[in-house]
């Protein structure tokens, strides 16, 4: 197959198992194009974008920007704290009033789950979900999954764990779709306030005892904790989550194995990780960082090459 | 459809060994030059001129690269179909060289028109031939030409030149098929 089933990228859940392998082999190509001294292709110089960011990223919103450049695309930015939004306009009517400008494409983040889908179904736009509320970062999913291949050359069959707070994550709810997708065995670890209930029917594993959950995985994926989204209390301090939740050089050392270390960012250094752990050679971190760019090309490239002229 | 066989094995060895001596010719050790093979099926062209050079001709060492124009082509968004890349692999500069660009058919000049665009992604070359196993003749949409070229044939436009090689298709063999 040589083209994506959707037209839009709105979660892992609506891709099939060929449109990840797609998106991973247009990646391989794209990363060696931005290895190269000039990182730049032609490709997209008939297409417009807007990065419509409703909700703070650095990370992310740096990376599809980039990504877009590369590929040679008009970009424009549009972020909710200096816009109309702020001043009562609907979110059809500022996405609207945007594509009136000849916009092909919108990667968006929002912070209400399914904002995407609905836009989606309003607007005769490409959409790609950058993010949206608790929901799905597909994107992110993505670029995690290509840097599993790409450091232990497949993801099937692979034992990744995600760690950390799975209630409010995005990031974790698409992880485990792609990683299920690619055939990969999946568990959460955390305190039981921040796992959600009834987790185990996406057929992924619950383990509350990270040294447990680490001498299983192959890979553990740590998550931070998103204070911004804590509106209770749901574990005691953060030096005690810290201590039964956080990756340390020791903890790593006792184990029987050398497991790969990841974390979608930003990290809170000495919260869900140490320092020497996230600069160790078992941490794929700064990979992610780099493949993030090659995978958001891929996606933007083949979803624009569905864009009718 | 109709199939008439353009050139034989045998004709497509001595053709190949023609084009290896006139790059020979020009380049003499190819310490200056490298070789550019197109994908997808401009590689087996530059990969058995570059196995000639070196086994019959006695060269020491040819730089030889394959490149993929598919982020470099005009026609994005303009088929049915998602442009599907294969892999680039050019692991030296190409700063001052003079490069060969080797593809199996010449037709419109398209592609060569983007591999020209590529090429200045991996510097600026001193020099940029063509050369061309099979040159459709009368086809072309650009100002392109071959400086070497294998075999020129006349063929229109509902006709299609397919070349097969023994490493890929079983035999070394060139067809003119009328779709």
């Amino acid at each position: 197959m040589s083209e994506l089933s959707v037209h839009h990228l709105l979660g892992i859940k609506y891709l099939k198992e060929s449109d990840i392998q797609l998106i991973f082999e247009t990646a391989d190509h794209f990363k060696e194009v931005i290895n190269r001294s000039i990182k730049k292709v032609p490709s997209l110089r008939d297409i417009t974008i807007a990065n419509i960011f409703f909700e703070n990223s650095t990370r992310t919103k740096l990376s599809f920007e980039l990504a877009e450049k590369r590929l040679s695309a008009d970009v424009i930015n549009f972020s909710a704290s200096q816009s109309s939004v702020k001043k009562g306009e609907t979110l059809i009517d500022t996405v609207n009033n945007i594509l009136s400008m000849k916009v092909d494409m919108v990667v968006m983040r929002h912070p209400n789950p399914g904002a995407g889908i609905f836009l989606s179904k309003h607007v005769k736009a490409s959409i790609v979900n950058a993010g949206d509320g608790a929901h799905e970062h597909p994107t992110q999913a993505l670029l995690d999954s290509y840097s599993i291949r790409e450091r232990l050359g497949d993801v099937a069959g692979k034992n990744v764990v995600i760690v950390g707070d799975i209630l409010h994550s995005r990031v974790a709810l698409s992880n485990i779709f792609a990683l299920k997708l690619q055939g990969a065995h999946v568990k959460v670890c955390g305190p039981k306030t921040l796992l959600p209930k009834h987790i185990e029917s996406l057929g992924v594993g619950v383990e509350t005892n990270l040294r447990k959950a680490l001498e299983w995985c192959d890979v553990a994926n740590m998550l931070r904790i998103q204070n911004e989204r804590l509106d209770i209390s749901y574990f005691p301090t953060t030096r005690e989550y810290t201590q039964q939740f956080g990756v340390n050089k020791k903890l790593l050392d006792s184990l029987d194995k050398e497991i790969v270390i990841m974390h979608p960012g930003p990290i809170n250094r000495g919260v869900e990780i140490t320092s020497d752990v996230a600069d160790s050679k078992q941490s794929i971190i700064l990979n992610q960082v780099e493949n993030g760019v090659a995978i958001r090309m891929a996606v933007i490239y083949l979803l624009a090459s569905k864009i009718k002229q | 459809m109709g199939q008439k066989v353009l050139l034989s094995s045998k004709e497509i060895n001595i053709i190949l060994h023609r084009l290896a001596c006139q790059l020979l010719e020009n380049h003499l050790d190819f310490k200056n030059t490298v070789l550019i093979g197109l994908q997808p099926r401009g590689i087996f062209v530059a990969e058995r001129l570059c196995k000639i050079l070196k086994e019959e001709y006695g060269v020491k060492h040819i730089d030889l690269g394959v490149l993929d124009i598919t982020f470099y082509r005009d026609d994005f968004r303009r088929g049915d179909k998602t442009l599907e890349a294969t892999k680039t692999n050019i692991n030296f500069l190409i700063e001052d060289k003079n490069v060969v660009l080797i593809d199996d058919v010449l037709y419109t000049g398209r592609s060569i028109n983007a591999a020209l665009t590529a090429l200045q992604s991996f510097g600026r070359p001193s020099d940029v031939e063509l050369l061309a196993l099979i040159d459709r003749r009368f086809s072309r949409h650009l100002p392109i030409q071959p400086n070497y070229r294998g075999r020129q044939v006349d063929a229109i436009d509902g006709e299609k030149v397919k070349v097969m090689w023994k490493e890929n298709d079983g035999e070394d063999i060139i067809y003119l098929i009328n779709r």
